[in-house]
């Protein structure tokens, strides 16, 4: 059995070891110093980040409610939350693109973002952070109910009759003991931002220097037939990927009681 | 006062109907039943975490059917006690006086007094995952115990403990009940802790009924 498990981590090194040995450090640096993909990578970070913020943001609460309330429409809320995960994920930047500019008796999600609030969506960068997260909030949902699961709401059920409202019962007792879960959700919202590409490719696009991330770099690159450009960056997108997830990894552990 | 009037509780398919009983102030009663027939049941509508069908809880004569469980005043010691795990034990301590916003020289006082009472101003500092059965039992004691409760709500509290320590505990069970006017309803199978707590027995049947008994051997 660890000889099958290990044959994973052997493909992953090789997958690597592949990349690494078809590249060389010239193309390497040659791409980095571009101009497109340092705003990329600029994008990248950004984007993610916010993403994963507003995932673990959404996905705490909607994780307690589901884990701890009984309420009607909750299994299609449950059910609902997991469309992301299953749709593919072009379909859902398809969906996106729709939802924003479908008319409703004439009324235009999209027109009314940019006239009357001047914050344009589609093709811009707020839709790159909107793609990355309609992926990563799922899955921020599913971790953090899986957290709460784990946690005993009996701790939640003394510190009310203690005098905490329902909420405070929550920030107070479920929260603190909620911290790895959170690292968790955070970490996973924010790799899964990172390697979303089909939703952003439709309803962000991958305008140099606007809309382009690191996922969107490498098919532009592709697509000019730059391979050993669209290796460096994906072998970039490596390097930023372990060393976020050391970073919030090593955070988790010291936040944990 | 606890007293219960025609109280229906719906707990899933569970069902309890009809139940009625009465525990004068400051008084210790002991509930029992076997495991199945709704005892903890009857704890969480008391402390207002489980809704009421029908009927009416009192506390000290006033209609708390509807009150939330900050507002009845209540005690509580769940059966698995339920420390809050992020917090020192002094923290569990202080918790209750923290939310009423007693002041923080009201509260270290109040803090010292029961630490006195329950033996356990060596552990203040502690976190409480590295305390025995017994000192858990304790903590959670004075947790529940700290903002000078009307009522003591106790489930199962010594039914995880060894000889020597349920000993201890039904000693300091004795000297809370002295040393504090709280009305305690205590729940357990064990009929030798009815004899030596207990003034008051409450026996839930088979059926959903409660037939109390007063303890003569106290």
């Amino acid at each position: 059995m660890g000889g099958l498990s290990s044959l994973f981590v052997l493909l992953m090194v090789a997958l690597l070891v592949a990349d690494v040995s078809f590249s060389s450090w010239q193309s390497f640096a040659e791409a980095l110093a571009k101009p497109e993909i340092q705003a990329a990578c600029r994008l990248t970070m950004i984007s993610c980040t916010l993403a994963a913020i507003l995932s673990v943001w959404v996905a705490t609460p909607m994780g307690y409610l589901l884990s701890r309330y009984r309420f009607p429409g909750r299994v299609a809320i449950d059910t609902l939350v997991d469309i992301p995960i299953v749709l593919p994920p072009l379909v859902l930047g398809l969906s996106l693109l729709i939802l924003f500019h479908q008319p409703f008796w004439g009324w235009r999600l999209e027109d009314f973002l940019k006239d009357k609030l001047h914050f344009p969506v589609t093709f811009h960068w707020p839709a790159v952070v909107l793609a990355q997260f309609s992926v990563s909030c799922a899955f921020a949902i599913r971790t953090m109910r899986v957290t709460f699961d784990q946690i005993n709401p009996r701790c939640e059920h003394v510190a009310r009759t203690l005098g905490c409202t329902r909420g405070q019962a929550f920030m107070l007792i479920a929260l603190p003991q909620a911290w790895r879960g959170v690292i968790t959700a955070g970490t996973i919202a924010w790799a899964r931002a990172l390697g979303e590409f089909g939703p952003i490719l439709v309803f962000a696009g991958s305008t140099r220097m606007k809309t382009e991330v690191l996922s969107t770099s490498v098919f532009l690159e592709l697509s000019v037939g730059k391979l050993e450009a669209a290796v460096a960056v994906s072998l970039l997108m490596v390097a930023m990927a372990v060393i976020v997830l050391i970073v919030l990894r090593l955070l988790g552990t010291g936040l944990s009681p | 006062m606890i007293e219960l009037q025609a109280v229906d509780i719906q707990a899933g398919s569970f069902r309890l109907s009809d139940v009625s009983f009465i525990i004068p102030t400051g008084e210790y009663a002991i509930l029992m039943g076997k495991t199945g027939r709704g005892k903890t049941t009857i704890l969480e509508a008391i402390c207002g975490l489980r809704e009421v069908q029908n009927g009416f809880i009192l506390i000290d004569n006033q209609d708390v059917t509807q009150w939330s469980p900050g507002a009845r005043h209540i005690g509580y010691v769940p059966q698995d006690l339920a420390l809050f795990p992020t917090l020192s034990v002094r923290e569990n301590l202080a918790f209750g006086l923290r939310l009423a916003k007693y002041s923080r020289s009201h509260t270290a006082e109040r803090i010292e007094q029961l630490a006195d009472l329950l033996g356990i101003s060596a552990l203040l500092s502690r976190r409480v995952q590295g305390l025995s059965g017994g000192e858990s039992q304790r903590v959670a004691l004075g947790r529940a115990l700290a903002a000078w409760p009307k009522i003591l709500i106790l489930d199962e509290p010594l039914s995880a403990l060894d000889m020597d320590t349920r000993t201890e505990m039904i000693e300091l069970l004795r000297t809370v009940k002295k040393t504090t006017a709280v009305t305690i309803l205590h729940v357990t199978h064990n009929p030798g802790e009815a004899t030596q707590v207990a003034d008051l027995r409450l026996e839930l049947t088979a059926a959903g009924e409660i037939h109390a008994f007063r303890n003569t051997s106290q």
